[in-house]
């Protein structure tokens, strides 16, 4: 029996028994999430494997088990790779559950996020069929968008199989900066480099030191670094994957819960939280390790054109995402009905009502 | 299907109830205006057209036509291309137009909030002082609506490198079927729960009433070169897109034309484009001065390495208007060669675009119709116009059988039946054979999902199973064949 099929009869064993299931790849997010109340375990990471692979379509279709360790480096071999630079918490962590997920990393602002590099799925669904949205091209308008739909729902409207994803070429050459500058300042200056025209890809802000990665050819980056303040880094790769893949040390502290605040890039330091321990994406994100009450720091997030995720460590009473709106709430809850009526698929991760 | 007449009449009585005089239209003569969009092919008359100027009157609007069961379609500029904004007879439309206001402008976070109905290319021209624009292009930018953008994901030219619509917009207001407000997406970069934003991006009116745009800017770049090369023969050209790309080069734009076109091009907007090549590629390169140096280096060689003919560079703005001039005019320089054309829509892989057009020749020849290729070759979203005569007997059909050809061979090499102008009326046949039951019946939920009672826009974008076993073709899926030995024509 092929994977697909048993991960088909398993489905559909599911939906007759009305159990539900909890979807695994690698395990590695397992604190993404609210806790599932089942047993029963949905495996992906048998279903392995690059199903088509054409460099100059700029395009790589994989199952959803295949382990994002393996993925990057069969587009390494070709000079290319995955524009949303996804966190690989452990070297099990697969593209499915890296989609599932939603998350994106450090190249994020420069090159956009998982969603936008979606182009194409192939789903098991609740109602125990198998479907294919999208394709492999990047223009298409033929059907709803399902397969961005299933980006960043956690696993909670079907399974995903396959996924097309759109690639882009590696750059020739990286060098990272590193320029000290006050906390308070920091803010001001990314919004500043968001018009300088630099070749950025990823952007921190950590213990008084901005970091910046820039990419392109080796004799232009000379020339920038000649023009630029700040000193070229040793090491560079080994400190983006640590921030990516958060082995830094920021990430090792366990006092406090973990906050992660997506936010519009440019607005203020948040007074109340007193620090903004790290910054990334140029301020769209910040990283708060606090234990001031989470109604507080939702509310913070919200004025500042975003939302707070409880990311690590648990709260009595506190979910992992904030509750949304009543009228959007129920187009959630509609959906979920819809396309998982029994339910099946990890009920509660994302939402309890879900 | 006309309503029942109590139904009418209290429909245009709850109607004016919320809305002013000149808000609510209903005299046939200025219901003629909205009997069709950009595809006019396809006509039908409302019942009404509405033009509410507050969010408040939409979704008054919205809870009167639920409760009645009056179909609800919503129209921005009416240029679609596919029949998504063409009357319900039984409904109404829900124009956007006098929602057109840029609300906010926000420099530091390069992004603006706008209304719906607020044309493309206002957004770029108000955000220009700023050194901002807004990236995607559609040749119909100066007319079509952000609100019309949002609903049929549209491109442009540059979408290769700064994406579609859906890459580019931030949050959506949107007004459910029973009228209330929702936010979809926010200022940041990432959000918590289903894309919903990403869903209704592109599904034509089906799932909602948009009511605010918030869209991200992009700063303008330090440097721009457009390369024009000619080609005396169409499979290197091809060739030469798929080099291109292969080299690690993603342009801003790359489009193509073949001779038909070139030549209806050059006659109408006198860009410059050399009318004895078999066909052009136009090259966009943008960044800073040393990226866009290095790239045009490799792009040149590329070019040459592919027996390109000519290789003209335009780097003042000028010169670069100038050439860019005939591509964006070609629809309408065709219209100029032609009493008729019908404009097709398909995205093929990249390494195909050779064998393609050859297909698409020998249909021609098959066909009788002359076809004139002017496309988004970068990402392999062709434009083939199939030039025909309304007004001989059995034209229009031939060529809509044409049409439908090609876009059936656009599925069978892996590729979709529309890159951008979307299903609405006019594809959903072909909606058949790009997917099976299993996955319109998904579609199908997730507008049931929305709209239970099929409210918004009835009948378009996806075909009900019945019309598809109806069609009755034989089904062919992700371009496999059941008999791929058999000549399909
Ligand atoms: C000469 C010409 C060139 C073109 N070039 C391109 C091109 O390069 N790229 C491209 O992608 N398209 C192109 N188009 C197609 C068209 O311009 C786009 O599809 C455009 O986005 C439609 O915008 P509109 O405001 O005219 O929408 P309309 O035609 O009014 O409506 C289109 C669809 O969107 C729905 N809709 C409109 N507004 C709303 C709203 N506020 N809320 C919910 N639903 C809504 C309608 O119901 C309908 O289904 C071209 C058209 C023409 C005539």
């Amino acid at each position: 029996m092929t994977t697909e099929n048993h991960l088909l009869e398993q489905v559909r064993s599911a939906i007759s028994q009305r159990t539900p299931l909890y979807i695994q790849g690698g395990n590695s997010k397992a604190f993404y999430g609210n806790t599932v109340d089942t047993t029963l375990l949905l495996d992906t990471t048998s279903h392995t494997g690059v199903v088509d692979y054409m460099p100059s379509e700029l395009c790589i279709t994989v199952r959803a088990g295949t382990r994002l360790q393996d993925l990057e480096y069969i587009l390494a071999s070709e000079q290319q790779l995955l524009p949303f630079e996804p966190p690989v918490y452990t070297s099990a962590s697969t593209i499915g559950g890296a989609v599932a997920a939603g998350l994106s990393g450090p190249r994020r602002p420069y090159s956009g996020a998982v969603r936008d590099a979606i182009l194409g799925m192939k789903i098991l669904t609740g109602h125990g069929t198998i479907i294919h949205v999208g394709g492999q091209v990047m223009k298409n308008v033929a059907g709803y968008d399902i397969s961005r739909l299933m980006t960043g729902s956690l696993g909670t409207l079907g399974v995903i199989l396959e996924v097309s994803l759109r690639v882009i070429p590696k750059p020739a050459h990286e060098l990272t900066l590193a320029i000290s500058r006050p906390h308070d300042e920091a803010i001001n200056y990314f919004t500043r480099l968001r018009t300088s025209g630099l070749p950025i890809t990823a952007s921190c802000y950590l213990n008084d030191e901005i970091h910046l990665r820039l990419s392109g050819s080796t004799s232009y980056l000379q020339s920038l670094v000649k023009k630029q303040e700040g000193q070229v880094i040793e090491k560079a790769d080994a400190f983006w994957q640590s921030i990516r893949n958060h082995t830094h040390d920021f990430f090792q502290q366990h006092d406090k819960p973990l906050w992660r605040l997506s936010v519009a890039p440019a607005s203020t330091a948040s007074a109340r939280l007193n620090t903004d321990n790290l910054i990334e994406w140029g301020g769209g994100v910040r990283w708060i390790s606090s234990n001031t009450p989470a109604n507080i720091i939702h509310s913070i997030a919200r004025k500042k054109g975003g939302y707070a995720v409880l990311f690590r460590g648990k709260i009595a009473g506190v979910n992992t995402f904030p509750e949304p709106e009543p009228a959007l709430l129920a187009l959630h809850k509609r959906l979920k009905h819809k396309l998982d009526p029994q339910p099946v698929f990890n009920p509660g991760r994302l939402y309890r009502e879900l | 299907m006309t309503p029942e007449p109590d139904i009418r009449s209290k429909l245009l009585f709850h109607l004016q109830e919320v809305l002013a005089e000149d808000q609510l239209i209903t005299a046939e003569e200025e219901l003629r205006p909205y009997e069709c969009d950009g595809l006019s092919a396809y006509k039908k008359l409302p019942i009404a057209i509405v033009l509410p100027e507050t969010i408040e009157q939409v979704q008054q609007v919205m809870r009167i036509c639920s409760r009645l069961f009056v179909p609800v379609v919503a129209r921005g500029a009416g240029t679609g291309l596919s029949g998504g904004a063409m009357p319900h007879e039984g409904g109404i439309i829900l124009g956007l137009s006098r929602f057109n206001k840029i609300l906010e402008i926000d420099v530091d976070n390069q992004m603006a909030r706008v209304q719906p109905g607020v044309t493309n290319l206002s957004i770029t021209q108000a955000v220009r002082q700023y050194g901002l624009y807004y990236a995607p292009d559609p040749s119909s930018q100066i007319a079509c609506s952000i609100g019309g953008n949002v609903a049929e994901n549209s491109g442009g030219v540059h979408c290769l490198k700064y994406g579609l619509t859906v890459h580019n917009v931030l949050e959506v207001q949107m007004i459910t079927v029973s009228g209330d407000r929702v936010t979809l997406g926010s200022a940041a970069l990432d959000n918590p729960g289903y894309d919903l934003l990403g869903l209704i991006t592109g599904s034509e009116g089906m799932l909602g009433i948009i009511v605010e745009v918030r869209v991200r800017l992009l700063p303008r770049p330090e440097k721009v070169n457009v390369i024009l090369a000619a080609f005396n023969k169409t499979e290197h050209a091809a060739a030469a897109v798929a080099a291109i790309i292969a080299d690690g080069i993603i342009p801003a734009g790359l489009e193509m034309m073949d001779k038909l076109a070139i030549q209806a091009a050059e006659d109408f907007a006198r860009a410059g484009y050399p009318t004895d090549a078999e066909a052009i590629l136009l090259c966009e390169l943008d960044g800073s001065q040393a990226e866009v140096n290095e790239q045009s280096y490799l792009v040149k060689r590329q070019l040459k390495l592919k027996s390109a003919s000519t290789i003209t560079e335009a780097d003042t703005p000028e010169q670069q208007a100038r050439l860019w001039a005939g591509r964006k005019s070609a629809f309408p320089a065709v219209g100029r060669i032609s009493p008729d054309y019908y404009c097709m829509d398909g995205t093929i892989p990249r390494h195909q675009i050779g064998h393609v057009l050859h297909r698409i020749h020998v249909l021609s020849q098959q066909f009788g119709l002359r076809v004139a290729n002017v496309f988004h070759a970068g990402d392999g979203n062709l434009h083939p116009l199939i030039l025909y005569d309304a007004n001989i007997a059995g034209e229009l059909e031939k060529a809509e059988q044409f049409g439908a050809e090609i876009l059936k061979l656009s599925v069978d090499v892996g590729g979709t039946i529309t890159g951008e102008h979307g299903v609405g009326n006019e594809k959903l046949d072909q909606m058949c054979y790009q997917f099976n039951d299993n996955e319109l019946q998904f579609f199908h939920l997730v507008k049931e999902a929305f709209d239970p009672d099929q409210i918004l826009n009835p009948g378009k974008a996806v075909p009900t199973l019945h019309r598809c076993a109806e069609l009755g073709q034989m089904h062919v899926h992700h371009g496999k064949l059941p008999h791929p030995e058999l000549p399909r024509f």
